[in-house]
């Protein structure tokens, strides 16, 4: 092992400032947020067209490395690539080589070797794209597809992409994001990105089980109750609430959690009029929100898969060079 | 083999004696200069001449014949001297009481559970009950099993950040008040390892103020590192206990100064390189510490403004008395326990200048921090270690009586790690020390 010096410089860039690979939103400069979500609107059109494809990665292997299961992100990941032009090369490793008791690291050597150009990751360990971004060769770039508790970076940017869609920025906006924030990777995405590109007032909304201690050291508005945590929003992002947190020490009843902090239309009404409601998905319909308000005006929660197809082509072809 | 250190700076915390000497050892040995193949080597390459060895090993040192194994093979070994602590319960299980007396009488100097939990409290009450029957000291680290479950690092800003699940101040200052309190009804003597919080550190603090019979110690990570050294992911710095904020970093920095923290401890934990390189809520905590000791001892005295003596007063007397073992004096007439270093000399902590079989440290690229701070002299091959040994030290020290020596070495203890819980016993620090084995057969070489 190679001594690491105390400041290693920041993984994802290049030394010109270019992306190199996708980790985390936390730290990377609003430059880069902003030229990947311009990328991703001039992508927006492709998925329009007759043929579905530009040759931004023609001859490349995308390797969708799922160390746990996902079925939507996978699929986008996917169809993003192919959009590019690249070859797919998908790998359920959660079944595969890992149960035999190779090491992560044995396990990215290998597929590495089979001339790999981009690795996209899932992990259930927070960190564990860092470590493959670490030990790749220098032409092999890695995107983080979530990583444990800590990052998803590209959903994070999909749901940049779709405030500054419906909104036109960030600089006037009061987002609150409402639920699980303790164990969500996607929330700290947004809230890095939402403070990065400028957005004034970030609220989290949720009881303390559910929110990490020094949560506010990210420069987010702790609320525990919705009443004053949705006060004239303009964004609404509910976070999905895993089945195992529903009881036990975490909190007594989903049916309780519904009642305090569930979206009802009664609930939006305290946000602005053109408030948006945003939601990662998988949904739970009746658990945080409300099968009405989910389908209703206010809700952009498909459009948000849509523009995630764009915002990955967008992060792929950049981290590929282009 | 004898030995002849000329104008060497000889410092000797229990008495004081800090002056230029010279140094003649009538029938010594380099300890260090055996193969490389033990963690013993590595404590000798690192100054330590006596070692606190915790009963998490494998087997549990829970049984009289385990403890004679151990001892039998330290002393095959050109290494340190070792003190092992006994398991206060059979397999470490936290249920049942070893047999502490039989193990005291095979060598045992105190009882610990190392890193594993008592989680009845009614076991621990009755533990320290029964210790205190014979005076036996009790070695706890405060950690609360449920508080701490699955935890990682700090509750605190790289745990918000990052979503790596967090160990609580909590965890720590819970178990420690538990703790206190039954020193409180037991009168049993308690050494508490590795503190990590303030939190923590102010209830010790309190705890020596009411007079309970309480020591601590903390791991020298803990004394320079906090939990902004966790960014990046880095594995090296995944510790048991966890890197806290810097807050509490300073607040033990400010405690081992004034006091209030008895003793630093290596917190060996050697871990190979496979078990590191891994996502980090998934590597195996733990860092080498035994060779890193002395450096990172005189790194924070020369940070903090405190003399040598002061410095090395908490990895030798100090740890000496924790351990209830009597500390050796330099003097003519007496053993050669001595470690050789020179702190002028440059040092860089890196895979390829650790001795340990663990490699792993959170400080590599770790530097002296000026003049009078740390380093090894691993350069010098002439001396290729510096722990000292001998049976008699004629060493000529003005003011220092010959009958004030002891038969047996001074000790360095550390406080929990594994096989190397150590300090550096009694120092002599030698500033461009000359080892000659050609001296005359009699007489002493004087200063």
């Amino acid at each position: 092992m190679s001594a690491k010096p105390l400041l290693t410089p920041n993984l994802q860039l290049t030394a010109d400032g270019r992306l190199r690979h996708l980790l985390t939103l936390d730290g990377l400069p609003a430059r880069i947020l902003t030229q990947i979500l311009d990328t991703a609107e001039s992508f927006i059109s492709v998925g329009e067209r007759e043929v579905k494809k530009v040759p931004l990665l023609r001859g490349k292997a995308v390797f969708n490395l799922f160390f746990e299961n996902s079925t939507r992100t996978r699929t986008t990941f996917e169809i993003a690539a192919k959009r590019l032009s690249a070859d797919v090369i998908n790998l359920n490793i959660a079944t595969s080589a890992t149960s035999k008791g190779e090491t992560l690291l044995d396990t990215v050597a290998n597929l590495s070797a089979m001339q790999a150009d981009m690795f996209v990751v899932r992990h259930a360990s927070s960190g564990a794209p860092h470590l493959i971004a670490r030990h790749v060769a220098p032409h092999i770039s890695v995107v983080n597809a979530g990583d444990g508790r800590c990052a998803h970076p590209t959903q994070g940017l999909l749901d940049m992409f779709t405030i500054r869609h419906y909104k036109g920025g960030f600089h006037n906006l009061r987002v609150a994001i409402v639920g699980d924030v303790l164990h969500s990777r996607v929330a700290r995405s947004q809230i890095h990105a939402l403070t990065t590109l400028g957005c004034p007032e970030v609220r989290v909304v949720a009881p303390s089980t559910l929110l990490p201690r020094d949560v506010a050291s990210m420069g987010v508005h702790v609320h525990h109750k919705m009443e004053t945590g949705l006060k004239d929003c303009d964004v609404i992002i509910m976070l999905r609430l895993q089945n195992e947190r529903m009881q036990g020490a975490l909190l007594p009843s989903a049916g309780e959690y519904y009642k305090y902090w569930g979206l009802t239309q009664e609930k939006l009404k305290l946000a602005k009029p053109d408030a948006i409601v945003m939601h990662p998905g998988p949904m739970n319909r009746g658990v945080e929100i409300d099968s009405g308000v989910a389908d209703g005006k206010h809700s952009v929660i498909l459009p948000q898969v849509t523009f995630g197809i764009a915002v990955r082509m967008a992060v792929m072809s950049m981290v590929a060079g282009n | 083999m004898k030995i002849h250190i000329r104008n060497g700076r000889v410092i000797d915390p229990a008495s004081g004696f800090d002056a230029v000497q010279d140094i003649y050892i009538a029938a010594g040995r380099i300890v260090a200069m055996g193969a490389m193949e033990s963690e013993m080597h590595a404590a000798a390459v690192g100054g330590i001449t006596s070692l606190a060895c915790p009963p998490d090993t494998d087997p549990p040192l829970d049984e009289p014949g385990l403890v004679e194994m151990l001892k039998f093979r330290a002393k095959n070994s050109p290494g340190p001297r070792v003190y092992p602590i006994g398991a206060l319960t059979w397999k470490l299980q936290g249920e049942r009481l070893t047999e502490m007396a039989e193990l005291n009488e095979a060598g045992c100097v105190a009882f610990s559970q190392a890193d594993a939990p008592i989680i009845d409290t009614l076991v621990l009450l009755r533990a320290m009950e029964y210790a205190y029957s014979f005076g036996f000291p009790i070695w706890l680290r405060p950690q609360d099993y449920h508080l701490a479950r699955d935890g990682v690092v700090h509750d605190g800003i790289v745990s918000a950040r990052y979503g790596l699940p967090s160990i609580p101040v909590p965890a720590e200052t819970v178990a420690l008040q538990t703790i206190l309190l039954l020193v409180r009804e037991t009168g049993a003597r308690v050494h508490l390892c590795r503190l990590s919080s303030r939190a923590a550190v102010e209830m010790v603090r309190k705890a020596k103020e009411d007079g309970l019979p309480v020591t601590c110690d903390v791991g020298i990570h803990h004394v320079h590192l906090s939990e902004m050294d966790t960014t990046d992911f880095n594995a090296n710095c995944h510790l048991i206990p966890p890197l806290r904020s810097q807050r509490d970093r300073d607040a033990l920095r400010q405690a081992l100064r004034d006091g209030v923290i008895d003793a630093i401890c290596s917190d060996h934990a050697p871990v190979d390189d496979d078990a590191k390189e891994r996502p980090f809520q998934e590597s195996d905590p733990g860092a080498t510490g035994v060779e890193l000791l002395l450096p990172l001892t005189l790194k924070w005295a020369a940070e903090t403004g405190l003399t040598l003596s002061q410095a090395l007063d908490r990895v030798t007397r100090r740890p000496a008395a924790i351990l209830g073992v009597e500390s050796g004096v330099v003097a003519v007439g007496g053993p050669a326990d001595l470690c050789l270093f020179d702190p002028g000399e440059p040092w860089t902590v890196s895979s390829r200048t650790l001795a340990s079989l663990g490699k792993n440290s959170p400080l590599p690229g770790h530097g002296s921090p000026g003049p009078g701070a740390l380093h090894h002299h691993r350069r010098s091959r002439r001396l290729p270690g510096w722990a000292l040994s001998g049976e008699t030290v004629p060493v000529r020290i003005p003011g220092v009586s010959p009958a004030r020596s002891i038969p047996w070495w001074p000790r360095i203890s550390d406080a929990s790690a594994i096989p190397g819980a150590g300090c550096p016993g009694h120092c002599a620090v030698v500033r461009k020390a000359q080892a000659s084995r050609r001296v005359p057969e009699h007489g002493f070489p004087l200063s």
